[in-house]
């Protein structure tokens, strides 16, 4: 005679139940990625000491998301306001979730800064290549001839620019210190690692350690799920590389 | 802890940012976030000199909208921060301003007014009235103090830090480039010697203990999805911004009980209108002064009383009316004959206000 088993999702342990499930989109990037961050923070054990802050857009959804004590600002503004917290407790271990407008358009010249100065910070930034909160439109990060509802033809590079290689720059601008490095939805484990090395950079008081995660609209891209996961694992990583850029004093993630 | 910067009371001359810079090291400043603009950098310059030595921290950020931002952040973790502007760095940071007030976060921020719109003059002007009690989208719910001399920027530099943790709505000291600029005498004290407690500060975020197992995650946020909870906590912060409001406002007046002229105006501009009176006194015209000191809240009962007495109201201010918008809701339905003296981006001096009186006779 066999019994059932119940499988229980398991949820990281700094996860707050209560505001669970989650409001992200079913099929959406930020759970994922904000389960590979818990998983990180679980592992090292930090949850007493993390100050989790958010933007505005979709990731401001995750405001309530840990037992950890958050805060949800304004968009493009999580990284000078755990700055701000950074620098007058440094005890506490301060990671900035965003998506790619709040760190790579309205926020860019806080990324750019913050790293710059090489901020004891943990940036986590969830690229999911448009807008999903304000209605699907071109973002830095949507590629050459990715329609959106501002780019309805596709994105044009020549009008538009090419899409930004967020991980790239702050690896050129940060020193031998920061943590840089581009995951994916598409790889959890290797998500998480990356988290934990770029929380671990700060605990170690390094540095600046900046995660970019490749992530999923399946509610603006108007793809059916199979086709989200392609253009999730093909499409995007033919822009974005995934594996880490710097890494200091350790081995590198493939 | 290395020893108090001010120690007992001290007969000074220096300029209004050197004064702010003492008296945030006197009310217990930890941290200084700051970018720089004219007339506000000296502050930064006396902070970053005098900090180290007594264990406090600065950081200049990338713009005003970080500096405002970093400031908010500071606060949240517990410590009294602060930071300085002033032009079209007021415009940039009133965003960070917004979140203060709906987060009811205690920032402190000093503002040395210059010239306006835009870039303008980096001198003296009074025109970052209506920007700094209610600029962004919000409902005004700050605190604003007008100084005059380098006296009330220690006073009232000293005292914001308080107002702001007390009743927990950002407040502002609101100068000017003159007053930033120009050295004068003041004396200088420990706030304690006064028997003025520095109120305790606490973090929002980053408290002790496991969220979750020993305590409630502290989740702040400043997005309502509906507008029946926006309405909620609007409602909310207006009702305890009224409540408190009547502890926090504050004016003064000067030879108003038999004025026949009232002189209204507001900061630096009041100093000219205290020597016109003295003049106009002399000459037997009976002028007096009504001057606000907070301009959020604004003290409407008191103006009220005093122009409703008198014959004639002159308003004078180095802005093209943006204080007279502050103060003419509180006359509502009186009749007295008003003037005014509105000059953007310049002093005022007593001869003007005396001639103005007189021609108004």
């Amino acid at each position: 005679m066999t019994t059932a088993t119940v499988l229980e999702p398991k949820m990281p342990k700094c996860w707050r139940q209560e505001t669970k499930p989650h409001k992200f989109c079913p099929g959406c990037g930020h759970g994922d990625i904000l389960k590979a961050l818990g998983t990180a923070i679980d592992e090292l054990g930090i949850q007493d000491r993390v100050v989790f802050g958010c933007d505005i857009g979709c990731s401001l959804l995750s405001w309530d998301f840990f037992n950890c004590d958050a805060i949800q600002t304004h968009h493009g503004r999580t990284t000078p306001v755990m700055t701000g917290i950074k620098r007058a407790r440094p005890e506490l271990i301060c990671i900035a979730y965003m998506g790619d407008g709040g760190g790579y358009a309205i926020g860019a010249q806080h990324l750019v800064n913050a790293a710059s100065r090489n901020e004891k910070l943990t940036v986590i930034l969830a690229n999911n290549a448009q807008y999903g909160m304000t209605g699907g439109q071109m973002a830095p990060t949507t590629l050459p001839g990715m329609k959106t509802e501002t780019s309805p033809y596709g994105r044009d590079v020549d009008a538009t620019g090419n899409p930004t290689l967020g991980p790239e720059m702050v690896a050129a601008i940060t020193p031998a210190s920061a943590y840089v490095a581009r995951g994916t939805m598409a790889n959890i484990p290797q998500l998480t690692r990356m988290m934990k090395k770029a929380l671990q950079n700060q605990i170690d008081g390094n540095g600046f350690s900046f995660v970019e995660a490749l992530s999923a609209c399946p509610t603006n891209w108007r793809m059916n799920a199979a086709k989200t996961w392609e253009f999730v694992e093909k499409e995007m990583t033919k822009y974005f590389k995934v594996g880490e850029l710097k890494v200091p004093a350790a081995k590198q993630e493939g | 802890m290395a020893d108090k910067p001010i120690q007992g009371e001290k007969r000074m001359f220096m300029t209004g940012n050197e004064v702010c810079a003492y008296a945030a090291l006197a009310a217990g400043v930890d941290i200084m976030y700051g970018y720089p603009i004219t007339p506000q950098n000296e502050i930064m310059h006396y902070w970053t000199r005098l900090a180290p030595k007594h264990n406090r921290s600065f950081l200049q950020t990338e713009d005003e909208i970080s500096a405002g931002f970093t400031t908010c952040g500071g606060v949240l973790s517990g410590k009294r921060a602060f930071t300085a502007t002033a032009g079209p760095g007021n415009t940039l940071m009133q965003e960070p301003m917004s979140m203060a007030e709906m987060m009811r976060i205690p920032a402190v921020f000093i503002i040395q007014q210059r010239g306006g719109p835009s870039t303008a003059t980096v001198i003296y002007s009074q025109q970052e009235v209506t920007m700094t009690c209610y600029g962004a989208n919000g409902e005004g719910l700050r605190v604003v103090y007008s100084t005059a001399n380098h006296q009330e920027l220690y006073d009232y530099t000293i005292k914001a830090f308080n107002t702001a943790w007390k009743y927990r709505f950002p407040t502002f000291v609101l100068g000017d480039g003159y007053q930033a600029k120009m050295r004068e005498s003041l004396t200088m004290y420990d706030p304690e010697l006064r028997g003025i407690k520095m109120v305790d500060t606490y973090p929002l975020v980053g408290l002790p203990g496991k969220a979750g197992a020993d305590r409630d995650p502290a989740h702040l946020r400043n997005t309502y999805n509906t507008e029946e909870e926006l309405y909620e906590v609007v409602k909310e912060l207006v009702a305890t911004y009224e409540k408190f409001a009547p502890e926090i406002v504050e004016h003064t007046t000067m030879e108003c009980d038999d004025a026949e002229v009232v002189i209204l105006c507001h900061g630096i501009v009041s100093r000219a209108a205290v020597e016109a009176i003295r003049e106009l006194r002399a000459d037997g015209v009976k002028a007096g002064m009504f001057r606000p000191i907070t301009l959020r809240p604004f003290p409407a009962e008191p103006l009220r009383n005093v122009v409703q007495k008198a014959k004639k109201l002159l308003i004078v201010e180095s802005a093209e009316g943006q204080f007279a918008r502050l103060a003419l809701p509180s006359l509502y339905g009186l009749t007295t004959p008003m003037e005014t003296i509105f000059k953007p981006g310049q002093g005022i001096t007593s001869d003007e206000i005396v001639k103005k009186i007189k021609a108004m006779a």
